[in-house]
């Protein structure tokens, strides 16, 4: 006791912009990063510059250890910064700014004493690879602790030394897998991959962090078995497998960044020093091209959604959903999934029962803890009587797609509804005013548009009609976040922005059918191009019957024509996936492949991906025209994220950018000459700049 | 409820409750806090307060599973009712959920609730397979070995019938003490008064064509519809069967004294899942949150009895209800008897005709007289809809506010016979006009 008293240091405190410093008793160092004025730790520029001053610190001090922790309630470090990315001029500056963190983490793996980080929810990207430069890793147990390397999301991979530190870590297997799919895992999955060494409760989480420094057992890395895989005999032929993986998901000329990855862990992963150069130069390599640059771009217009609604008042816990079909009920089960109380209304038992099958199987799904699973199950409360009405916050509206009894049915609730709810319509094709007219405040209705299927697809149009207060579109925009969806404002208009825009698109698809291109053509075209699956395709997925009856709706107003192949495919009962036959053939809800044309080789002229995708900037233009949505960003965004819109390629309308306007006028020209004048440029190029 | 002049009025404000599953040999869809929370969570969102608002909240089960110690608790937070309020879990078997009503009018009465949600829940399908106690004592032998050869030894006396389990159910529905199945103490009754076969089946025909009649009629808003994760949904009580006749359940044997005996299965009450529940509130509440009152309780009675002659219980604890609110038979207008066997509803109906029996167990001066069978279990029970034995007293008390209703009637009476020997009763009052 006196031996230690003697020996005991002074308490020591250092303090930066977005770091502070403080020893404990033990002569422990607990460094806190609280990056300034933001709500979560980011690697910036600044935050390196003080990074490095903190290292020189502690070199100064020697320790007995270093415990690094993060001041943010919302969890540990997201990464790097990722709108400095935007600001790189060349493939040098990025190479700079990789080789900063890099340096960075050497120097945080090279001190002479244990280090551990202190993991208290999410650590990605750049926040996981310091983490991988400690010696130990200790990570909250809770639901908000994610831990991965989302790098390749991006259009990239890791850069500050996660390619080298993770395999050697948990074996090659396991983090390629990780970092090619960028997905990230929980705690107890990071447990059991060996990625930290314990996960504990809040309550022992720095006890645990002391405990380690001070007993300090051996340094983890993968098991004999595991690293079998990272020696120089074995990786070709896991790189070979790899890339097979890969390709299925990704190829190569859209996404380079997966490829760029099994090529640098195969070349260099025998050597840490070399592998480390190679990264740096492989990921600045990537930041330069198109496909990192645009993907970056999709992620920032994804955070302006994502900020929309920040601020507003509004905190939904009671949300009632009218209609039990495929869309309402799967909205009422998503919104149970994110911890609100529903009510699912439907006339009758036989309507509201698939919908909770469903809902219970996501629950299960999404959940897997079971106490987690009943508390969704009990959250969502099936209600034949409509008692919810009076006590929701959000009423959302999904019953038939007719404006009688949508009406009707307004009237009939409005009086009940608290004053501060919103009436919401997932309508996807009556214009809201209608709707509105026979409401005694026609400012309470917005339209909160979700797409099929509810939980795959996370973008929700936001729709005003003429009448919708800002504070109702405000409100509806919190409620989409609160739901963790992406609000994207549109005014009222048939289709909206997104089904309008698709709507152009799928119908050439029809047409080319019509002049004598086989399908199968047709959705290569459309896929090379970089869409996630074919027109013709999703048309037979989305069911024929539904297109044909969206596409007149749009058709009448905007001068479409509907093709005579769709309407005979509906009048023979053939609707798609759903009725085994639709343009394709369909087995069990699997399509059964055919072959392509017999004489026809694997190409194809280049006017079908135009016919396909410009049809789509048209249509986007004339959107833009008459405001149903903001700007072009929003366009892109929209597209990217209710589409699945080639995201490499930035969305349509920065596609148009970097093809060029003219360009594409001239072309739009000359389909115009030789397929008619659906074709024809719409006025809005012109305001185009 | 001695003290009536002192306590406060207590009133019924709304009930609902699960259809009844008839258990078909394996664990049904629904546990028994499944049961309480999905036919309660409709009734609470159509209140106009919050579920925090209870005091607290009471429920009868006496087979919650090994998961669901304090089943109360368990549901009560299940169905947002928060922290704060508490809730316990009573017993007393057949009537566990009379009992809850009975301890929520209490603490109404006594002013120390406003609110309370009282209601019982029983998965009967879920009872327990359990090891023998030898099998117990093997495998607890077993784990605590220490080395290889003593576990061995052990191993080498393991025999597959210790592998026989108990039947948990079997278990709950004998007394210990007497040593009888349920079934054999309605043979007991059955003999004492004289009922027949042919009665016990009549009066079963009765029940399930009654409950048919009210499923036909729309009479059962009570019935909140389940939903379960595979797709399915259950509306209605699945015992009913609209075909039964006489001829048909003649030719049954009898399952309890095989050889000689007269109580078949389809003259007993059914074993089926269930749960059932009621709003309980004073009348500051009523007032302040507006509730509309269904019925006030007024009385209630416990009695003890043989224990082989449990069957009888509902006449013991009614008998004194009557004298202490100076009540004729006629003065009720509706009866419901809890049909765990027709011989023992029978036997209720008969015993208080028996000047002789009313006057030496009953201690009244001549026979009370003889209840209208118009009038008793009107819309069927147990023996047609089941008897989940902690959910069959809130059924009763809640079917009996909605007959009360439903027909502009003034008084009625609830009653169970008790395994063990008990009998409870309540009595619930309407104005009418």
């Amino acid at each position: 006791m006196s031996k230690k008293a003697i020996s005991k240091k002074p308490i020591l405190k250092r303090q930066w912009k977005n770091w502070h410093l403080e020893t404990d008793e033990d002569d422990i160092v607990w460094l806190h990063f609280d990056k300034a004025e933001s709500s979560t730790n980011v690697f910036s520029a600044d935050v390196f510059v003080e990074f490095f001053e903190v290292l020189d610190q502690l070199s100064e001090m020697n320790p007995k250890g270093l415990i690094i922790l993060s001041d943010k309630e919302n969890g540990f470090i997201a990464g790097a910064n990722i709108e400095e990315f935007t600001q790189l001029e060349s493939e040098e500056q990025a190479l700079e700014l990789i080789r900063v963190g890099q340096s960075a983490f050497d120097k945080l793996e090279a001190l002479p004493f244990p280090t551990l980080s202190l993991i208290n929810g999410f650590c990605l990207g750049g926040g996981m690879e310091m983490s991988l430069a400690c010696d130990y890793r200790i990570a909250l147990d809770e639901a908000k602790t994610r831990l991965g390397l989302p790098e390749v999301l991006l259009g990239i991979h890791p850069g500050w030394g996660g390619t080298m530190r993770l395999p050697r870590l948990i074996g090659a297997p396991a983090a390629m897998d990780l970092m090619l799919s960028g997905r990230t895992v929980s705690a107890r999955a990071a447990k059991k991959m060996g990625i930290v060494d314990h996960i504990a409760p809040q309550r022992h989480l720095k006890r645990a962090a002391k405990i380690l420094i001070l007993k300090r057992p051996v340094i983890r890395t993968a098991g004999k078995i595991r690293a079998i895989a990272n020696t120089g005999v074995a990786r070709p032929l896991l790189a070979k497998y790899l890339r097979k993986q890969v390709a299925k998901r990704a190829p190569e000329e859209h996404y380079p960044a997966p490829y760029a990855l099994i090529d640098l862990w195969e070349k260099y992963a025998g050597d840490e020093k070399t592998m480390l150069t190679e990264e740096a130069i492989s990921v600045a390599r990537l930041m330069s091209e198109g496909t990192a640059k645009n993907l970056v771009r999709v992620f920032l217009l994804q955070e302006r959604l994502k900020s929309l609604g920040k601020g507003v008042d509004f905190q939904p816990k009671h949300i009632h959903v009218i209609g039990a079909g495929i869309m309402g009920g799967d909205i009422a089960a998503w919104c149970a999934l994110k911890g609100l109380t529903v009510t699912l209304q439907d006339r009758e038992p036989k309507f509201i029962a698939p919908a909770i099958k469903r809902a219970h199987a996501l629950f299960k799904k999404r959940l897997k803890v079971p106490y987690l699973i009943q508390a969704a199950k009990d959250r969502l409360i099936p209600d034949l009587h409509g008692t919810g009405v009076k006590s929701a916050d959000v009423v959302i509206e999904a019953i038939i797609e007719n404006k009688e009894a949508k009406q009707k049915l307004f009237s009939q609730i409005e009086s009940l509804l608290k004053p501060d709810t919103i009436l919401a319509t997932n309508t996807s094709s009556i214009p809201l005013d209608e709707l509105s007219e026979t409401l005694q405040q026609p400012d309470r209705l917005v339209g909160i548009h979700f797409f099929n299927p509810v939980a795959k697809m996370q973008l929700v149009e936001i729709v005003e009609g003429k009448n919708t207060s800002q504070e109702n579109k405000n409100k509806a925009a919190k409620f989409c976040r609160c739901i963790d969806r992406l609000p994207l404002p549109v005014k009222s208009s048939p289709g909206f922005l997104v089904n309008r825009i698709l709507m152009p698109y799928l119908m050439e698809a029809v047409k080319l059918l019509e002049d004598g291109v086989p399908a199968q053509i047709i959705d290569r075209a459309a896929t090379d191009f970089g869409m996630p699956m074919g027109p013709i395709l999703l048309a037979d997925t989305v069911g024929l019957d539904i297109c044909l009856s969206v596409a007149e709706i749009l058709g009448e107003a905007l001068g479409l024509n509907v093709p005579e192949a769709l309407r005979k495919k509906v009048e023979a009962g053939e609707f798609g996936v759903k009725s085994g036959q639709g343009f394709y053939q369909y087995q069990k809800g699997k399509q059964v492949k055919g072959k392509v044309n017999a004489n026809g080789s694997d190409s194809y002229s280049e006017d079908i991906a135009d016919r396909l995708i410009l049809q789509m900037l048209n249509e986007s233009i004339a959107c833009l025209r008459e405001g149903v949505i903001g700007d072009m960003d929003m366009v892109d965004v929209g597209m990217i994220f209710g589409t699945g819109f080639a995201p490499f390629r930035g969305g349509p309308m920065h596609y148009m950018e970097h093809r060029g306007r003219q360009v594409i006028i001239d072309r739009l020209k000359e389909l115009e000459s030789q397929y008619g004048e659906r074709f024809a440029a719409d006025k809005g190029w012109q305001a185009v700049g | 409820m001695a003290s009536k002049k002192s306590s406060r009025t207590v009133y019924i404000v709304d009930g609902s409750r699960s259809p009844f599953l008839k258990a078909r040999g394996v664990p049904g869809p629904f546990t028994a806090s499944d049961l309480a929370v999905n036919s309660a969570r409709q009734l609470l969102a159509r209140q106009p307060f919050e579920p925090a608002e209870f005091d607290e909240v009471i429920l009868g089960c006496i087979m919650p599973g090994a998961e669901e110690a304090n089943i109360a608790r368990v549901v009560a937070l299940r169905l947002g009712c928060g922290k704060h309020v508490p809730a316990w879990t009573v017993q007393r078997n057949c009537a566990s959920s009379m009992q809850s009503i009975d301890c929520a009018a209490q603490n109404i009465a006594m002013g120390r609730s406003e609110l309370v949600l009282a209601g019982g829940s029983e998965a009967m399908s879920y009872a327990p397979l359990l090891f023998s106690k030898a099998m117990a004592t093997w495998f607890g032998k077993f784990s605590s070995a220490r080395d290889v050869g003593s576990k061995l030894k052990l191993l080498s006396r393991f025999r597959p019938s210790l592998l026989t389990p108990v039947i948990g159910l079997l278990k709950g529905l004998s007394d210990p003490v007497v040593g009888l199945s349920m079934g054999q103490t309605a043979e007991i009754v059955a003999h004492r008064f004289l009922i027949t076969r042919q009665a016990m089946d009549a009066y079963a025909v009765q029940s399930h064509q009654r409950l048919f009649a009210a499923h036909e009629q729309g009479r059962l808003s009570e019935i909140e519809v389940l939903y379960d994760s595979d797709g399915k949904y259950y509306e209605h009580d699945d015992g009913v069967r609209a075909d039964a006749n006489i001829e048909k359940l003649a030719t049954l044997k009898p399952v309890f004294d095989r050889e000689f005996g007269l109580v078949t299965s389809a003259n007993s009450s059914q074993i089926t899942d269930g749960a059932a529940w009621v709003i309980l509130a004073s009348e500051a509440a009523v007032k302040k949150h507006q509730l509309p009152v269904l019925a006030r309780v007024v009385d209630s009675e416990w009695a003890g009895l043989e224990p082989a002659q449990m069957g009888l219980g509902p006449a013991h604890a009614m008998a004194p209800i009557l004298k202490r609110n100076k009540l004729k038979i006629e003065d009720v207008d509706y009866w419901e008897i809890n049909e765990a066997f027709a011989a023992q509803v029978l036997a209720c109906v008969e015993a208080w005709k028996d000047s002789q029996y009313c006057r030496s167990e009953l201690h009244t001066r001549s026979a009370i007289g003889e209840i209208d069978q118009a009038r008793l279990n009107v819309d069927g029970g147990g023996i047609s809809l089941g008897h989940p034995v902690g959910a069959s007293g809130a059924r009763i008390v809640l079917h009996l506010c909605h007959l009360l209703e439903q027909n502009n009637a003034n008084k009625g009476m609830a009653s169970l016979c008790i395994g063990g020997g008990q009998g409870g009763a309540m009595l619930l009052e309407r104005d009418s006009g």
